[in-house]
């Protein structure tokens, strides 16, 4: 069933965190953070995943990786299940898979050196000798545009941007083949984060990379991303392909969130027709019934109300979760 | 007749630290007319926070001090104001929002008690008025069911609620100045566009000046009536919005708007790239341009002299001595 083509497949994917109340912590509630979601990610491809905060879109990224426990679905790499595989096999799975945070003053080890940093991850899966180990952090340092003669250095003399270098580089040392990218320039300042975004294009095209990139910023994912997911409270409502999304979004939420953007040209801006969504995300303690986005959404019915749309598939590999479409 | 109604002329912060002088804001000059949309564009550590804060008096010493300049609000100059002045200034005539809306509520007070608290502190109101002007103020800023929600904690709140009453606070006063630092830097951009969208209306409805401090260069040509560039201090370039967006003359200000993905514009299209790192503000020389060492532009004079801001249109500064060549050069850039 599964072709070679996928190197991620993410099959109904449900990830809920137990909601601890009183003395005895007593599950009360799940907070549904991750509802039935699917998606596939091509070899050499750039995913891009986009939603505003609280839509699960970080928590998918960290059960991709294995790094939380899955409650309910499947996910493959490289075509095999790698759902429930434990231990040494998990081990080894993490060298091909690695990840990339959003912030690069809490993700560094403020008394490690950055060669440490950087070199760690050999050391953690012996892929080096002594011998080259020092060699192989200098390689690394080279390849992100660090120079390699700060490598005694430690975190706080670096900057935002450098900082993130420095996490990039760790992530590449193992050679993986995906990396999930968690909002990787959203912390830095404009012209440092385009520095950063063509580094990670660069890299994917040189090492025949594989990104799930995850990020609030559409501009950011349009620019980078071959295809894009939208989620809404723990929901795929769209996917499509990287053009075909922004010129033609279907499902009234996407539409909202691109028209939110504004566009740094006044004439083009001042042309465009803007949808403002009214409220706020709710809850995912509770869900609203039916279309998760019925609540916000200006053109909801009462269908949209009381049954969950399904996803239709309109070809062309540009999937909708509405009603209305 | 467009009336001015701040002035900042020459302003100069500086921060003695043990690393040296910190000169945050170094010979700073712009204006913002009456009801006039204004913004502050930057980015982190070029002194566009510190030159907000020294329009408000706060800048916290030691070790920050307004070394020099003017501020001329309202005819008067507000360095030159007693302490006892400027607190009927504050918060009364120029009011203040803050990027993170969950740091400047008080967590243990409900929302109502600290909105009623300004009222009578500044507006002499007793207790009963004060709470019921307080749940006007939150309906102003569109938050339902207001008068309920008067007796709830910043904590029940989400960010972008909690920044609406961050608005009604600074509205309370009906301030002739509203400055917003960074206001929607902490929200989702389906909030921010909410957000921003309550702001300019409640501009025109209450005839303020709004000035806006923040990186968004989106945001700032949707809004803004004038922009203004900071880098490293200073102006590197002022004017009006479209005159900006159309015909920067800065290198700066042309490589910033160049450096953001356009959803407008085809996917291919390169990204330009700034190259090299903002200058650390201690150790700056202070007879150079500041942005040379980045500028893919730059000539010897850059790193000789200091360019003064200079008019190149109709009220468009800009402080660049090769700003005549900038735009061809510019296109050969981008041709490459």
């Amino acid at each position: 069933m599964k072709t070679n083509s996928h190197l991620v497949e993410v099959k109904n994917l449900v990830k809920y965190f137990p909601l601890l109340a009183g003395v005895m912590r007593r599950k009360i509630a799940d907070i549904k953070a991750v509802d039935n979601v699917s998606f596939n990610i091509k070899q050499g491809e750039v995913l891009g995943l986009v939603g505003e905060s609280g839509c699960g879109k970080t928590t998918v990224g960290r059960c991709v990786l294995r790094l939380y426990d899955i409650t309910a679905g499947n996910i493959y790499f490289q075509g095999k299940d790698i759902t429930t595989i434990q231990g040494e096999e998990l081990r080894k799975l993490r060298r091909d898979m690695q990840l990339i945070f959003q912030d690069p003053y809490a993700s560094l080890n403020p008394r490690m050196t950055i060669g440490d940093i950087i070199g760690e991850p050999l050391q953690v899966h012996n892929l080096v000798t002594d011998k080259e180990y020092k060699r192989k952090i200098a390689e690394l340092m080279e390849l992100v545009e660090l120079e390699p003669r700060m490598v005694d250095r430690y975190p706080h003399e670096f900057s935002g941007g450098q900082r993130q270098r420095i996490g990039i580089a760790r992530a590449l040392a193992t050679r993986p083949k995906f990396i999930v990218c968690d909002e990787p320039v959203s912390a830095l300042d404009v012209s440092i984060q385009a520095q950063v975004i063509k580094l990670l294009k660069q890299l994917k095209e040189e090492l025949g990379l594989t990104y799930l990139f995850i990020a609030h910023d559409l501009s950011v994912v349009r620019y980078i991303s071959d295809r894009v997911v939208v989620m809404y409270l723990g929901k795929v409502v769209e996917t499509a392909d990287s053009e075909e999304l922004y010129d033609h979004p279907l499902h009234p939420y996407t539409q909202a969130l691109l028209s939110a953007v504004p566009i740094p040209c006044p004439e083009v801006d001042r042309q465009r027709k803007r949808i403002l969504l009214t409220g706020d995300v709710p809850s995912p303690l509770f869900p609203p019934r039916g279309c998760r986005f019925h609540t916000r959404c200006r053109l909801a019915k009462t269908e949209c109300r009381e049954r969950e749309p399904e996803i239709k598939d309109l070809g062309n590999e540009h999937l909708v979760a509405c009603h209305l479409v | 007749m467009v009336e001015k109604l701040l002035e900042v002329k020459n302003l100069r912060t500086y921060f003695y630290i043990r690393e040296g002088v910190l000169r945050a804001v170094d010979g700073l000059s712009y204006s913002a007319n009456k009801g006039e949309f204004v913004a502050l564009v930057g980015e982190s550590a070029c002194g566009k926070s510190v030159s907000a804060l020294s329009i408000m008096r706060l800048i916290p010493y030691p070790p920050g001090i307004i070394v020099g300049g003017e501020i001329i609000f309202e005819g008067r100059d507000l360095l030159k104001l007693s302490e006892e002045e400027m607190r009927s200034i504050r918060g009364n005539r120029i009011a203040m929002v803050f990027q993170e809306p969950m740091t400047s509520l008080n967590p243990v007070l409900t929302i109502g008690r600290q909105l009623a608290e300004s009222l009578e502190l500044h507006r002499g109101l007793m207790k009963e008025e004060a709470l019921e002007e307080a749940s006007k103020l939150l309906k102003l800023v569109g938050i339902p069911d207001a008068e309920r929600r008067l007796n709830d904690y910043p904590y029940q709140f989400s960010g972008g609620m909690q920044q609406r009453i961050m608005i009604a606070m600074a509205l309370s006063c009906n301030p002739a100045l509203l400055i917003a630092d960074e206001p929607t830097t902490s929200v989702d951009v389906t909030v921010q566009a909410q957000l921003m969208e309550l702001m300019n209306n409640l501009r025109t409805q209450f005839g303020m000046s709004v000035i806006l401090i923040t990186h968004n260069l989106g945001v700032v040509a949707r809004y803004a009536d004038r922009v203004n560039v900071m880098y490293a201090g200073r102006l590197v370039e002022s004017g009006l919005t479209d005159t900006i967006y159309s015909q920067p003359r800065h290198p700066y200000t042309v490589g910033l708007i160049a450096s953001v993905p356009r959803l407008d514009l085809p996917r291919e299209r390169p990204l330009y790239v700034i190259p090299g790192l903002p200058p650390d503000l201690v150790r700056l020389p202070t007879n150079i341009c500041a942005f040379a060492p980045r500028c893919k532009f730059a000539i010897s004079k850059c790193t000789e002299q200091k360019p003064e801001l200079e008019q190149v249109g109709t009220e468009h500064y800009v402080a660049c001595f090769r700003h005549e060549e900038v735009p061809a050069l510019t296109e050969l850039e981008c041709e490459r």
